[in-house]
């Protein structure tokens, strides 16, 4: 429906070169710049529409096991140190800041901002990974990680003082820990690569306040894989915490 | 999108900051209590407030020009609990009988 | 219906004898590799399809060549066990699941809605280069030993017991996966945002409905069965425990995680087929859609709907009985919508001048056997008669019907129908008639008698039924129908490639059919219109088109 407010402005090109002129950005079959616009706002919401599906079968997975293993999760989630999941978590809440200002900078024309904000955020999220390699190492010096040297004996059941957890069934905990931190990682690493390209591009200067579509889009990707890491904090790392 | 109030929306991006931040402390602390099986429903209450605070106000759902953007957010919820649901379902359903 | 041109319907431009198109722009290998236009992704997709959709019938024909006797005299058991499981993956996900979206929606959607291309024409042809990467890790863990687990991977077998390739196969699916989701997003942000001035959402024709639909479904299912193939793929490395019983797991979720894309991913089959055979009852019917929003939303209900079903593959593998009583309720739901599409076809026929050329015999063929299909789906739903067939040949007869009967016949019919506007020439209809005959009687004579002898008992994925030598008459019968439909399909593919050389030129409208797509070149320039269109009549106006009056206002101008 949109299209029919475009249906006056058309000019008839078939390549776009008169447009080129007008706007160096705008592709051939696009008709006009807020098309393009919102086109790749709407192809970014799509596929985190894809992603929360994608993580959706790793928490359908773990709400079946906890339900089932509760204590055994319990105890296994009492071995992470909560204090790192709830440092990264901040960290990355101020990363999300830095991405609002990114954006709005770039809405605003105001460059500088615009190039320290994508840079504070690169920083924040290299923390992120930095705090998230130093709890992958501990789980290893512990051995926590699942596979042939997995350990986990005479582990108590947090509240239970008599009963111990039952080392295969944290393992399943385990295994859904690595995985969907490792799976949320990688998105974080994915998301550094897209940020240096936005900081190449800022640098360049070439946002406007026309056009700085890949900041707004980029930063959404980001705001996503942020929430992601919201519901993996309270669910993998406080299962039970209470004395 | 990019195009809502064109006064200085910082003020608002502060405010959700520290919004999640103390939403974040809450979380670990409500962790420490005892509220038996309620741990969990607050700790995942606390995490839907920041994710939706996240989604509103930092990916500008809330100011978003178009009722589309809306609309796939509630989308991915709805088949997201679909899968989740249903699953359940067979899960909580199985000892019965 | 005539085939020659219609004076109302030539363009403007007078037709020139090499006019600029598509296909003849660029030539060399770079320009297809490298290209972004979509139709020549399209037509990228339909070569590899088709390679694959013949290694698929390959291992099909051995299967049925085993069957033949009922000893296991032909091949190995394990080798039987590979070949239906190859089957299965090469045809399921190589081939059913991009045939009709990549193939035939990558080349008409931008040209129905009045666009230039997809809106992001770079991402289409990674799509492509997904799929092939995916193809080729297929064909390499094939030529390297292949998997016997069937295509649904069960677990703890697939994650535990079985030292064939799993782990190869699932990352070819993964990445093929991304192929189709990434088809998917562009699809939806096309529809959504590509639009030419006029074209309202209910002038869409439904062809563009039921692609929106099965994007839907691309996009919130495929990423499922992604993550459940990484969470097999470390099991293996690793022995986690997350589905191996003996660990504490439960298999019973990897059924789940499967089904939950798998279930809907046959609507991402029929789904596209269903909008093909709306656009070609309409147009030789020479009548407007019976009941078009309802066609449109029954759509977009199945799509829903698929969803919601899919543990109806495992009500014998010992999920909750309270949970199987819904899922076989909400199964017969998903017939609703179904059931509506099929009315409205049948409506629309009725009273319509109806021609019989080659697309329109496949559309009846569809509606035969997508019935039959669909009417043997609702047995399977209900939970008494599903505990007494599954695992038998009624259950693969069934899905052939659908998958087959009902995707293939689509495909085949919207290619012969698109054919003219695809390549610019006209395909032989004497001999397309007749390739259309044979499929319909090849398919019927192949899986017609697996009803029946999977109502007997018959058990599916059995390479050995010599205690039940009863079983080989009609075993006989039905590889005998799959040589017959192994000719139907072959016919095609010879004259099309002929058509292409030896075809009379086609043109830019031989059917007189309504829609934006048939109101540009055959083949189409590339950037599709020399003008951008701007539509001001409502979808599949065949009074219009047909009216008498319509050509003295024509000729006036």
């Amino acid at each position: 429906m949109q299209n029919n407010a475009n249906s006056t402005t058309v000019v008839h090109d078939r390549h776009g070169e008169a447009h080129a002129a007008y706007n160096p950005a705008l592709l051939h079959h696009f008709a006009e710049p807020q098309q393009q616009r919102d086109a790749a706002s709407l192809g970014m919401w799509v596929f985190l529409a894809t992603e929360v599906m994608f993580f959706g079968g790793l928490f359908c997975a773990y709400l079946v096991y906890r339900r089932w293993y509760f204590p055994d999760f319990a105890a296994a989630s009492k071995s992470i140190n909560m204090w790192l999941g709830a440092t990264n978590t901040a960290v990355l809440i101020c990363s999300s800041l830095t991405v609002v200002l990114a954006v709005w900078a770039a809405q605003t024309a105001r460059r500088t901002l615009l190039i320290g904000s994508l840079a504070l955020t690169m920083l924040l999220g290299l923390v992120f990974l930095g705090i998230k390699a130093d709890e992958y190492y501990d789980k290893f010096e512990e051995h926590h990680v699942p596979g042939a040297s997995f350990s986990f004996e005479n582990v108590p059941v947090p509240g239970h003082p008599g009963q111990l957890a039952n080392p295969r069934h944290a393992q399943i905990f385990f295994s859904l820990y690595f995985v969907m931190t490792g799976l949320h990682a990688l998105h974080m690493i994915v998301g550094l690569g897209i940020f240096t390209w936005l900081l190449t591009m800022a640098w360049k200067g070439r946002f406007t306040p026309e056009w700085h579509t890949p900041v707004e889009i980029g930063g959404l990707y980001w705001h996503f894989v942020d929430i992601v890491w919201i519901y993996l904090f309270p669910l993998l790392y406080l299962i039970d915490r209470h004395p | 999108m990019s195009t809502h109030s064109t006064s200085s929306p910082l003020k608002m991006y502060f405010a959700v900051f520290f919004a999640l931040l103390v939403g974040t402390g809450l979380t670990v602390f409500a962790a420490t209590l005892d509220l038996g099986r309620y741990n969990a429903a607050v700790a995942l209450g606390i995490a839907t407030v920041k994710a939706t605070l996240v989604a509103l106000f930092f990916m500008h759902v809330w100011h978003a020009s178009e009722k589309l953007t809306k609309l796939v957010v509630i989308a991915a919820l709805f088949f997201l609990l679909l899968l989740l649901g249903l699953t359940m379902s067979d899960y909580a359903t199985r000892l019965w009988s | 219906m005539s085939m020659a041109p219609n004076p109302i319907l030539q363009p403007t431009i007078p037709q020139a004898a090499e006019r600029e198109n598509y296909l003849n722009k660029e030539y060399g290998a770079w320009s297809w590799l490298l290209t972004t236009d979509h139709k020549r992704i399209a037509l990228l997709y339909l070569l590899s399809i088709t390679f694959f959709f013949f290694i698929g019938g390959f291992f099909a024909l051995l299967i049925r060549l085993e069957l033949l006797t009922p000893a296991g005299d032909l091949v190995q058991a394990d080798t039987y066990n590979k070949l239906f499981t190859m089957h299965g993956m090469v045809m399921v996900f190589f081939f059913l699941i991009p045939s009709i979206p990549a193939v035939l929606g990558n080349f008409l959607v931008p040209l129905m809605i009045g666009a230039k291309d997809l809106a992001f024409p770079r991402i289409n042809l990674i799509s492509w280069y997904l799929y092939i990467i995916g193809g080729v890790m297929m064909l390499h863990c094939m030529l390297t030993g292949g998997v016997d687990t069937g295509w649904t991977f069960y677990a703890p077998f697939s994650t535990s017991f079985t030292n064939t390739k799993i782990v190869e196969a699932g990352l070819a699916i993964f990445v093929a996966g991304f192929s189709s989701i990434l088809t998917g997003l562009n699809f939806v942000v096309t529809i959504h945002r590509m639009r030419a001035p006029g074209m309202t959402w209910s002038r869409l024709p439904l062809f563009i409905w039921a692609h929106y639909a099965t994007s839907i479904i691309q996009l919130l299912g495929t990423p499922v069965i992604a993550v459940t193939i990484v969470l097999v793929a470390a099991e293996r490395a690793l022995h986690l425990g997350i589905f191996d019983p003996k660990l504490g797991g439960d298999p019973l979720l990897f059924q789940h995680l499967f089904w939950f894309y798998s279930h809907p991913a046959v609507y991402i089959m029929i789904l596209p087929s269903m909008g093909v055979i709306t656009e070609i009852i309409a147009c030789f019917s020479r009548k407007r859609i019976f009941g078009y929003h309802f066609v449109a939303f029954s759509s977009i209900a199945i799509a829903v709907f698929g969803f919601l079903v899919w543990a109806h593959h495992m009500f014998v593998a010992g999920i909750s009985v309270y949970s199987a009583l819904v899922f076989s309720f909400l199964s017969y739901a998903v017939a609703l919508p179904s059931a509506i599409k099929v009315f409205n076809w049948t409506a629309t026929l009725y009273k319509g001048s109806i021609h019989y050329d080659a697309p329109m015999l496949y559309a009846f063929g569809f509606l035969g056997l997508f019935t039959i299909g669909g009417l043997t789906g609702l047995f399977l739903s209900a939970l008494g008669i599903d505990v007494h067939v599954t695992d038998t040949y009624f259950v693969v007869a069934h899905f052939h019907y659908i998958m087959v009967g009902g995707a293939v016949m689509g495909y085949l019919g919207g290619m012969h129908f698109w054919w003219p506007k695809i390549s610019g020439r006209l395909y032989p209809e004497g001999w397309a008639r007749l390739a259309a005959l044979i499929v319909f009687i090849g398919f019927n004579l192949t899986f017609f008698p697996q009803f029946v002898l999977g109502y007997m008992g018959m058990p599916r994925r059995y390479y050995d039924y010599s205690h039940m030598p009863e079983f080989q008459v009609l075993n006989v019968l039905s590889t005998a129908g799959a040589t017959v439909l192994g000719v139907g399909y072959l016919l095609p593919m010879i004259y099309f490639l002929w058509s292409m050389r030896y075809g009379k030129p086609a043109s830019d409208n031989p059917w007189n059919a309504a829609g934006l797509e048939w109101k540009t070149s055959s083949p189409p320039p590339t950037f599709n219109f020399d003008e951008e269109p701007i539509v001001t009549w409502e979808a599949y106006n065949y009074d219009e088109l047909d009216a008498p009056h319509q050509e003295e206002v024509q000729v006036a101008k």
